[in-house]
Order: structure tokens, then C-alpha cells, then sequence
């Protein structure tokens, strides 16, 4: 299948791979290694209250 | 460790130490598996230049030009750490300190108007019988005390208003958000409030009121007429859809008209084994004006006709699928869009590896407080006597009061490093390891993933990464 023109952090855009996600967790891992800052939302804060999920929360340090 | 799949014809691989995120093509896609099988005969050292002789004889039907530059590709992924990277064991995340409490939940009623045959808090009461139903503002405001002292290091805070029916003490909400604002400015703090309502009590007061300080408002609907009054119900056995609706609509509408600043609301329904086909449900909630909306898999004992059981899942996922298409569609087109809760994920500004790993925080930066303040891990474990943590009215000094530091060490430890099923697991940097509530309901223990919502959470994470993968 042939690739579509990507628009986010592209590290690789080729006829067989595109990359539209380089590293989050990467740099995720370096950011406030130990503890976190804890200034972001409490997952069960913003709207699911019974199904938990973390990867739709955003950093207030960014 | 890479999970790869294909959805809507797209060849998705997502490295999950790194989280990189790949569509490939077909030859790429069936390279991936032999790659693995070099890289774990050589310990993951490294892979040689040329494209193997094995890999180019496996892959024969394909143009021998073609396989060699995605071999290429795959290696300059791979030496980038983006294919196959390792998890890094230097890091020491530090989960058996103190952690502050930054979140609270406040039960601030244990009653309810409606009588919604699914609901996890027991009617209301969360199954507590003979104590008393709604809080009083002195327990409210040391509970309130209470977060501002345990939350050192902590500048944004939150406090989310849950019941039972939150607006059946509404004069109680109103006291302690305003006795809050004067407190912040005491401790340097930012508070948070959320609030989430059934939305049958909703007047003028109250939305105003409610647009002026909370700053997110989370209203329970499931959608359709139909669907909604089949679950929620007032005692009576009329359901709310037709009161609740024009409320909504007003109450959203001036939410930002008014304020003139954008605040947050989520239209937030349940779907359960009687209404396997929630995407009707949703593309209902759009058509009545609402922007934002989470559905949710019902949370019930097996026993209940309108439990989810495991031969539900297929179907689930046909409906996930469904509705990932539609928001598709309405992006390409630019109309209708929508933002469903669960398909959010953030990929450029997600949290940090810590929040990543620890969840939701519940029994550790994140507790609920009930109307005679005991304090809980968090909401859904209300009621469980042996997961209460202390009283927020235990001691006139509310920096002595004491909580079960044993109980709490559990919760600390709960994560998915520690947590062998999770740390094997593709989707634990998404997830963040579930809810430690579900586990013990289900499996009698915090630390037992609970298998259906696991899928479900995968799932869901599919069709998000999808979504980005086609839209960008």
C-alpha cells in the first residue's frame, strides 16, 4: 500500500514506513523522572469515573 | 516489545518502550516478525546492513528493490531506538514516598432523585445504610483543609463534586467552593472543581452558577430517548431524557457565551449489554449540539441482564470500529465533528512517564471523602470497609489526622513496573494499568487486571491510534 503524506513529527516518511509518532515515551521517561510534578489532571477527575485511561491527559508542564 | 495490527487497511506497528508509532507497508509489515526473530537470536544486539538472505528468500514474491529499502527503513528505526526499543531500567521511579494528595472526590451527597437501574454507587448510598446522606459544609471544608495540607509541592489541585446527586446539596457546593477560593490564595493553590450531575435539578441559579466556578461539568446522558429512559429512571419509573435535555443544551450554550472563556463539559453516557450498539446513541448526543462525550462500558456483577460479558466483545469492537470511522469521515469532511473521550490520546504532549506508569493515582494523590468523612481510595471504593483510610473529621488538627499508611503502601506500589500482567502488556503506557477498583471488584484484588475492561482498553487505544494515523 502506497504511504500517505504525514504532518506530524516525522522522523521517517517513505514509500514503506511513515513515522507520525517519534518518541513520546521517550520523552516522556525524561521529564520529572522520579515522581512527576503532579500538576496534571487526575485521570478520574475529567470525565470516565469508572474506565481509567492516563494517555489522554495533558502535561501542564508543556 | 512492538504490537502490530491492521485497521481500516492501514499496517500499524507501535514500538512500545519508545512509543513510536509506524504505518508500513505490506512488506515492512511482514518484515517486522522476522526482524524479531533475528534480533532475539543475536540478544538484540544489532542488525547487519545488507538485507539477509532470509528475509529477501521469506519475502520473495515482492520486488527485491522494494524489500531491501524497507529492510533499510526498519534498520534506521531500529538504531534510532524507535523498533524493538528496550524499556530503560536506569530510571527509578519513586512510588513508596509520601505522595501528596493533589485530587479529591467529594460524595458530597449519598442521595439521589433517580433510580437508575445500573448505577455502581448503590442508588446513592454506595450500599452504606443508616449514616447520613448528605455532607455538611464543616466536613466539606476539612476535607477541603485536608487536601490543602497533605499537598505539598502541589499547586494545581482538584476537587470533584460526586454522588449520589451532587445538586441535592447544592448549598453545601456553593459554601465550599467559595470558603475554597479564599483558601487558595492562603496556600498558593489552584483549585479545580468538577462536578458531575444527573442533571434533573438544573435551574438558571445553578447553571450560572455552575458556569462561573466549576471548571468542568460532567452530565449523564446515554443518548437516544429510548436508551436513556431504559436506564434512568426516577422512582416513579419515568426516565429523565425529555427534563434533561433542553438543561444540557442551555447550560452548555452559555457555558462559554456568558464566561467568555472556554471550560471544559463532557456529556457522559454508559453503555450496557442492552445497548451493545452505542455509536446511534452518540451520533445523538451530537445531534443535540454537545461537542464532547465519553461513553462508558457499564460497570455490574455478571449476574445483571444488562452486565457486559466477555462474548460481548466482539461486538463492542465492531461499535468502536464504527464510531472511529464516523469521526474519520467528519473530519475529512469538516463537519459535525465530535471529541469522544476515549480516543483521545495525546501523542505530542502526553503526560510524563511517571503519570504513565502510576494511573489515576487512586489511594495515593487521589482520594474521595464520604458525607460522614471517611476517606477512601477513591469513588468506587465507597462503602468497602476494608479499604477505609481514615476521617477527615478524626482530629481538630487536620495536619494529625492519620490514614492507614499500610492500606495506602499498597496503593503506592500499585503500578505497572511492579505489576508483572501490566509490564508485559502493549497497551500499559496508555493506560496506565486500569482501575484498581474494577480489580478488586472483579478479582478480589488491586492488582489483578480485570480482563474485559483490559480489552476494551485496547481497543479503544486501536481505533485512537488509527484515527491519528489516517488524519495526519
Amino acid at each position: 500500500m502506497e504511504m500517505e503524506t504525514g504532518k506530524i513529527n516525522q522522523i521517517q516518511k517513505s514509500k514503506h514506513i511513515r513515522t507520525i509518532n517519534a518518541d513520546n515515551i521517550l520523552k516522556a521517561r525524561k521529564i520529572n523522572k522520579q515522581t512527576g510534578c503532579g500538576e496534571c489532571q487526575a485521570s478520574c477527575q475529567s470525565a470516565c469515573k469508572t474506565s481509567c485511561t492516563v494517555a489522554n491527559q495533558t502535561c501542564e508542564n508543556k | 516489545m512492538i504490537h502490530k495490527y491492521n485497521l481500516f487497511g492501514y499496517n500499524l506497528a507501535l514500538d512500545v518502550e519508545s512509543g513510536a508509532i509506524h504505518v508500513l507497508s505490506d512488506i515492512a509489515m511482514q518484515m517486522i516478525d522476522y526482524l524479531e526473530i533475528m534480533l532475539e537470536k543475536n540478544n538484540f544486539s544489532n542488525l547487519p546492513e545488507e538485507c539477509p538472505v532470509d528475509i529477501r528468500y521469506f519475502l520473495a514474491k515482492y520486488e527485491s528493490s522494494d524489500v531491501k529499502e524497507a529492510y533499510s527503513g526498519l534498520c534506521e528505526l531500529y538504531n534510532n531506538q524507535l523498533l524493538f526499543s528496550k524499556s530503560n531500567n536506569n530510571i527509578k521511579l519513586d512510588f513508596n514516598e509520601n505522595i501528596p494528595v493533589k485530587a479529591l472526590c467529594l460524595n458530597i451527597s449519598h442521595d439521589c432523585n433517580m433510580n437508575c437501574e445500573y448505577c455502581f454507587a448503590g442508588k446513592g448510598d454506595f450500599g452504606i445504610e443508616n449514616e447520613k446522606k448528605l455532607m455538611d459544609e464543616q466536613t466539606g471544608m476539612n476535607a477541603i483543609n485536608f487536601l490543602m495540607q497533605k499537598s505539598k509541592g502541589r499547586k494545581n489541585l482538584e476537587v470533584d463534586f460526586f454522588g449520589g446527586e451532587p445538586l441535592l446539596n447544592f448549598e453545601v457546593v456553593k459554601n465550599i467552593v467559595l470558603n475554597t477560593r479564599k483558601l487558595e490564595k492562603e496556600y498558593n493553590k489552584n483549585v479545580r472543581f468538577t462536578l458531575t450531575t444527573n442533571g434533573t435539578l438544573l435551574n438558571n441559579e445553578k447553571i450560572d452558577f455552575i458556569n462561573e466556578n466549576i471548571s468542568n461539568i460532567v452530565l449523564s446522558l446515554d443518548g437516544l430517548k429510548e436508551t436513556n429512559d431504559s436506564m434512568r429512571k426516577y422512582n416513579g419509573g419515568e426516565g429523565s431524557y425529555s427534563e434533561i435535555v433542553p438543561l444540557y443544551q442551555k447550560l452548555v450554550s452559555e457555558r462559554i457565551n456568558k464566561t467568555g472563556k472556554y471550560k471544559d463539559y463532557y456529556i457522559r453516557g454508559t453503555f450496557t449489554g442492552k445497548n451493545l450498539d452505542f455509536v446511534k446513541d452518540i451520533i445523538h448526543m451530537r445531534e443535540l449540539g454537545f461537542k464532547n462525550i465519553s461513553v462508558e462500558p457499564v460497570v455490574s456483577e455478571e449476574y445483571n441482564d444488562y452486565a457486559i460479558h466477555e462474548e460481548d466483545l466482539p461486538v463492542i469492537f465492531k461499535e468502536y470500529e464504527n464510531l472511529a470511522r464516523e469521526i474519520i469521515r467528519r473530519d475529512k469532511n469538516k463537519t459535525d465533528i465530535f471529541n469522544f473521550f476515549h480516543f483521545n490520546i495525546d501523542l505530542e504532549n502526553g503526560p510524563c512517564f511517571y503519570k504513565r506508569a502510576k494511573g489515576c493515582g487512586s489511594g495515593s494523590e487521589y482520594l474521595a471523602v464520604t458525607p460522614n468523612g471517611d476517606i477512601y481510595p477513591c469513588h468506587q471504593f465507597v462503602g468497602n470497609e476494608k479499604f477505609k483510610l481514615g476521617n477527615v473529621n478524626d482530629n481538630f488538627n487536620i495536619s494529625d489526622i492519620k490514614l492507614n499508611e499500610n492500606l495506602m503502601k499498597i496503593f503506592y506500589g500499585n503500578n505497572i513496573i511492579s505489576n508483572q500482567k501490566c509490564e508485559k502488556c502493549w497497551v500499559k503506557y496508555f493506560c496506565g494499568g486500569g482501575c484498581s477498583a474494577n480489580n478488586e471488584k472483579f478479582n478480589n484484588n488491586i492488582y489483578s487486571p480485570y480482563k474485559i475492561a483490559c480489552d476494551i482498553e485496547k481497543k479503544r487505544v486501536e481505533c485512537a491510534i488509527a484515527i491519528k494515523a489516517i488524519l495526519s
